[in-house]
């Protein structure tokens, strides 16, 4: 809500010289967000000039500009012509403009002096509206006769050096304020300049509080058919309409300058007489109004809901399907003039040149309907935004009687003495009850029942003693968001201000600290940092075509994705299943910025769509039964934490200090393990092919009893180019919650041998295609348990051996918990390992 | 000195003379002060003390003296050997000192130019800026919920008072889940963990949620359609605004140093009533600088909303507002994470490029 601030001195008493800035900062105050000051920010001289002479220059880069000398009176101290080049060429020789002189200053302090420029000395600038920031307009250079009016100019007598700042309103300033949507009654100058007096303390006069004509029985028909429909709890859609006509009136005279400015310095544009009043009224008082001509009209106005398949074509020129829910206006039952407190149609508007007589509607209808009808047709005006958010519903008389008296006096037209006031209006709110000890009990600050009966006062409720420290209070109706006793003391609170809230830190129940899931994630994102990867965060949007770079099958469940129904490109309307459908992007980008040894993780959950198909949405206000809570937590899809890891380039760094080595598979094998050492889980390893992974270079991790973990592999070189990647690159992705799950548990430890350790290594030759990890198995099997541990140390391939065998050498360390062991028992040991390798694998000791 | 000995062999005298074996010995020491390195010295070593040397084989001589004449000579041999061994063993020590030093400074390496075979990798700043602000919250003897970033609709606005008309509903820039009746939207404030904290909990209450929300922005310098706030929910008996305060308070000193407090202004929330909007006082100037570029001079600096927990919100969950009450807020980690490390450009914290968070430590 832009707020003129001379406008504001109208209705509340601001002190001399008070700045916009300082009107903002009491509005901050009470609650109302300043989003910006505007105006009195042009600093003179700024003054009337008359171009004398005007020399077109064509320029190397094209431009033609114009030397120009400009007569601006005494102003610049001389008496002389001011020589200004200018770039505009939408004048003539003998036109007025707006020259700033050397010292004067244009928004955004901008400081000008004469400057040497395409070869002259210009000394100012004719400025055009957007420089003077009073419009958007950049066509070129204000003419003022042009801007202003030729008569207005002639009325004025403007001569050259004569100060322009007045005259262009510059002086005058302009607070922008964010309304919040409990306040609609802010989206008026009435609303702004009382919470300015809350603020304040200054004296407030109610611009509703005008001498209003009485209905009469013989007034316009008005016809309320809407007495509510089930889908709107059903509350009538308008519960009051005032219908006043005016006859005879000239819509072809202009709106005053004061009213056209003000409307200009509110953020909206002057168009004809009639409108420009309803507007003007609707900012003065927060009702919106209509104008409709009452020579189009052909019968009683009719408020009804909308039938299945009526239309209406709006006033922007859109042609709607209306909705049953849509509460219309129409003559006579049949033609649809408005879809009520949203826009208009075509239909009984009004002419200028061809209206003599207006109908005023000023009516009340339900917010939530205008709410839903506005949201419906994507259709926001400035008569939705204040009506979804209340209307005064006592100031509808007033705010008709207020347009009546304005165009009478501007429009030459007579006021009907016939007057309608449809009001049906039911209370639906009772008085508030509240204890006088709640606003000190909730907001920690001692408030008398004298203080709190004075604000509540204050602010516009009737306040009723009920003894016992309990008080009746009445909101006025302006306020619809007063409705229970917090909201009173909110008014209480705010109004007493709150910079008197004392800090007083809780004394908290004491908690349990991190659980071991938050802790477990911690920990992994420390150690995975620890090994040299960075942790980043990307988007979870995909399309289905990031499936196919990946090579995921046509079947393969993770193609079964959340979708968005408003994504935010249509390329990415999807939620990921798993992290590595977006964090390769990120490694993409580091190498295309110059980065080349990156490794990457990210934890994040992913989302798996395995929910119902429905989540009720039971409403505000009380807590659905536990059948329904159930039903809304079923539906939501279940959303695992993930780790993925993602690298390539350089493991072991090259330098001056010596060789590097590439990362590869085995690096993030390691890194994938370290995720689960770092919580204490025993992974195993089961050779797999699946995709995005090279089909002979990919294991699947999974916990000793079988639960899969996930998956470490080399992106396929398929997927590595389509994604762009570096060669080789390689990348993992684990299920968190698993190995959370499998840590859960304190690890039990087993007490130590102090006995010496005995080692022996065998070497067995398998086939090519036997697994190392089987044959480790069954050594470990066969060894019972004296084995301590057993380690891979060497992989033969090659001539001392047939083209299809391998030989793997395997160092196996015993140790016994009550004695040395002997060489037998080793021996013995080492054998038996070996013969259930032989006995699986077909192991032969080389 | 003893007198002449008439059985004594001219020749074989001749080598024990004491001439000759001063002789010996002034070689000896020469041939040792020349050595220059460990090799000539045992060169000297073995011409000057080895077996075939003029003081061994005088040495030898002593042996065909008469008796009353070897004590002499075997005096004098000796010496002159004890002469010699010494001068060695200390020209020995002195050439190993300098070989030492010598090997010290051949082998230097030059450090400057740091070696960076396995460079630290870094936690992301967003993630470490909303765990230090959880840590805070904690040492305050809160707890850490968390909930889905899918989430039903009920939970994201209705168990928060936003009815469905509700004009702040439409002002929220909601994801919503397809088909738009699903029921789901990608939350849009971590607020909806207060409903589920409360459902899930009950009262008394302390708990802080830090989470990713979403809202349809397009991504910019100050705006991310993926973002993380800060959540916080107290519910106890006699919790007031003076309590929100205190912990805001708290939080914005953990956050941005010691005496940097909060302050409330009034605001709107359909889940909150009474309602604020926080500020925490700009910690580069703190309020003295109007030409401070930080807080814009205003000597503030917006952090979030907050305010009472709304009534509808507990009936929501089933708890009594007559008996509980409690206090409820929300900030966005990226604007913390702003603030604290003068990050100008949200993409910056978006884009994962390792050179930024190379800038920081694991502990920012």
């Amino acid at each position: 809500m832009r707020v003129p601030v001379d406008w504001l001195g109208e209705y509340v008493e601001l002190p001399a010289g008070v700045t916009g800035e300082q009107i903002a900062a009491a509005l901050v105050a009470v609650g109302l967000e300043e989003e910006g000051l505007h105006g009195g920010d042009v600093a003179g001289p700024l003054v009337v000039g008359r171009v004398l002479e005007k020399h077109p220059e064509p320029q190397k880069n094209g431009k033609t500009i114009n030397w120009c000398q400009v007569d601006v009176g005494d102003s610049n101290g001389t008496g002389e012509p001011q020589g200004i080049v200018c770039g505009a060429h939408n004048f003539e020789v003998g036109d007025l403009v707006a020259v700033i002189l050397p010292g004067g200053v244009l928004p955004g302090n901008f400081q000008i002096s004469a400057r040497k420029t395409y070869g002259h000395v210009s000394a100012g600038m004719i400025c055009s509206v957007r420089e003077l920031g009073i419009g958007e307009d950049h066509d070129g250079i204000i003419v003022l006769p042009r801007l202003l009016g030729e008569h207005h100019v002639e009325e004025l007598g403007l001569q050259p050096g004569d100060d322009l700042i007045p005259v262009l309103g510059l002086d005058r300033e302009v607070v922008e304020v964010n309304v919040t949507p409990d306040r609609g009654y802010c989206f008026s100058l009435r609303g702004v300049a009382r919470e300015y007096s809350h603020s304040t303390g200054a004296a407030y006069t109610d611009p509703a509080l005008i001498p209003v004509d009485p209905a009469t029985q013989d007034g316009y028909a008005v016809e309320l058919a809407d007495a509510g429909i089930p889908e709107l709890d059903g509350v009538p859609g308008c519960d009051r309409y005032v219908a006043r006509i005016v006859r005879g009136i000239d819509l072809t005279r202009e709106t005053p300058e004061w009213m056209q400015r003000r409307l200009l310095e509110a953020g909206m544009r002057p168009i004809s007489l009639a409108v420009d009043v309803t507007n003007y009224v609707m900012l003065a008082l927060g009702q919106p109004l209509h104008a409709f001509d009452l020579a189009t009209l052909q019968g009683p106005i009719v408020v009804r809901r909308a039938v299945a398949g009526e239309r209406l074509r709006t006033l922007d020129d859109v042609d709607r399907v209306l909705d049953p829910e849509d509460l219309l206006i129409t003559d006579s039952g049949t033609r649809i003039l408005a879809l009520a407190g949203v826009m208009g149609g075509e239909d009984g508007e009004v002419t200028p040149g061809q209206t003599t007589d207006v109908l005023i509607e000023s009516a009340h209808f339900d917010p939530r309907s205008v709410a839903r009808s506005s949201r419906r047709h994507r259709l926001s005006s400035e008569a939705a935004k204040r009506f979804e958010r209340g209307v005064d519903p006592d100031v509808t008389d007033a705010a008709a009687q207020l347009a009546v008296n304005l165009l009478v006096e501007h429009g030459g037209g007579t006021a009907d003495p016939a007057i309608t006031d449809a009001d049906q209006r039911v209370a639906t709110r009772g008085p508030i009850e509240l204890d006088v000890t709640m606003p000190t009990r909730y907001v920690g600050v001692d408030y008398t029942p004298e203080r709190v009966r004075e604000i509540l006062t204050m602010i516009g409720c009737e306040v009723r003693e009920l003894g016992q420290g309990t008080i009746s209070v009445t909101p006025p109706g302006w306020r619809p968001d007063l409705t229970d006793a917090p909201t009173l003391v909110e008014e209480v609170a705010r109004v007493d201000g709150y910079d008197k809230i004392p800090s007083v830190v809780p004394r908290a129940i004491g908690g349990r600290g991190l659980t071991h899931g938050q802790r477990a994630r911690r920990r992994v994102a420390g150690a995975l940092a620890g090994q040299g990867l960075h942790e980043v965060l990307t988007y979870p949007f995909v399309g289905e075509s990031r499936f196919d770079e990946l090579g995921l099958a046509a079947d393969d469940v993770r193609r079964t994705a959340l979708r968005l129904a408003n994504p935010l490109s249509d390329e990415a309307p999807l939620m990921r299943t798993e992290l590595l459908q977006t964090l390769p992007e990120a490694l993409r980008r580091n190498i295309s910025r110059g980065s080349r040894d990156v490794a990457l993780f990210e934890i994040d959950t992913v989302t798996l769509p395995d929910h119902a198909a429905q989540a009720p949405v039971p409403g505000v206000g009380a807590r659905p039964d536990d059948a329904v809570l159930q039903q809304i937590r079923d539906a939501v899809p279940g959303q695992p934490w993930h780790v993925a890891v993602v690298a390539a380039g350089q493991a072991d760094r090259s330098g001056w200090w010596g060789k590097g080595r590439p990362v590869d598979v085995t690096d993030v094998v390691a890194w994938a393990h370290s995720v689960a050492d770092t919580l204490g889980v025993p992974l195993r390893r089961v050779q797999a092919e699946r995709a995005p992974f090279h089909p002979g270079r990919c294991v699947e991790l999974t916990l000793e009893d079988g639960t899969t973990v996930g998956f470490v592999g080399e992106l396929h070189p398929k997927v590595v180019q389509r994604l762009g990647l570096p060669d080789r690159t390689s990348a993992a992705e684990l299920d968190l919650d698993v190995l959370v799950a499998a840590s859960e548990r304190p690890t039990q430890v087993r007490p130590l041998s102090t006995h010496p350790m005995a080692s022996s290594d065998v070497a067995l030759v398998v086939p090519r295609s036997t697994r190392y990890g089987d044959v480790e198995a069954s050594l470990r099997a066969g060894a019972g348990e004296l084995l301590e541990s057993v380690e891979l140390f060497d992989v033969y391939v090659g001539d001392q051996l047939a083209a299809d065998q391998q030989s793997l050498a395997f160092r196996m360390h015993f140790r016994a918990p009550d004695r040395t062991l002997t060489t037998e028992e080793v021996n013995a040991a080492r054998d038996a390992a070996v013969a259930r390798a032989a006995k699986d694998h077909g192991a032969v000791q080389r | 000195m003893s007198g002449p000995n008439t059985n004594y062999d001219p020749v074989e005298v001749a080598a024990l003379a004491p001439e000759a074996l001063e002789a010996n010995v002034a070689d000896a020491l020469d041939a040792i002060a020349a050595a220059t390195s460990l090799e000539e010295l045992k060169a000297a070593r073995l011409a000057h003390a080895g077996e075939r040397s003029p003081l061994a084989l005088a040495n030898r001589e002593i042996g065909a003296l008469p008796p009353s004449a070897k004590a002499d000579a075997g005096k004098r041999v000796g010496q002159a050997r004890g002469q010699v061994n010494q001068a060695l063993a200390a020209r020995q020590v002195e050439l190993e000192a300098e070989r030492d030093e010598r090997i010290l400074v051949e082998e230097a390496l030059d450090l400057t130019v740091a070696p960076a075979r396995h460079p630290v990798g870094r936690r992301h700043v967003l993630t470490v800026t909303a765990e230090r602000m959880a840590d805070a919250m904690v040492a305050l003897g809160w707890e850490i919920a968390e909930g889905p970033g899918v989430e039903a609709e009920w939970f994201n606005f209705d168990a928060l008072n936003f009815d469905k008309d509700h004009p702040a509903r439409q002002m929220q820039d909601t994801f919503f889940v397809d088909p738009a009746d699903a029921g789901l939207v990608l939350r849009t404030h971590t607020s909806p963990v207060q409903a589920r904290s409360l459902l899930e909990r009950g009262v008394p209450l302390y708990v802080a949620v830090p989470g990713k929300t979403f809202r349809t922005d397009e991504l910019d310098a100050t705006h991310t359609p993926v973002f993380h706030q800060l959540e916080g929910i107290a519910i106890d008996e006699g919790l007031t605004m003076a309590h929100l305060k205190g912990t805001l308070d708290r939080l914005a000193e953990a956050m941005f140093g010691p005496g940097i407090t909060s302050r409330l202004r009034p605001a709107f929330f359909p889940f909150t009533e009474p309602s604020a909007e926080m500020d925490f006082r700009c910690f580069v100037c703190r309020g003295e600088d109007p030409g401070c570029r930080t807080c814009g001079g205003t000597g503030w600096i917006e952090w979030g909303g907050c305010g009472m927990v709304n009534h509808n919100v507990l009936r929501a969950a089933g708890v009594d507002p007559e008996r509980y009450q409690g206090f409820a807020f929300g900030m966005g980690v990226e604007r913390t994470a702003m603030f604290r490390h003068g990050i100008e450009d949200m993409r910056e914290m978006i884009e994962g490029d390792v050179r930024f968070n190379a800038q920081f430590g694991m502990e920012i």
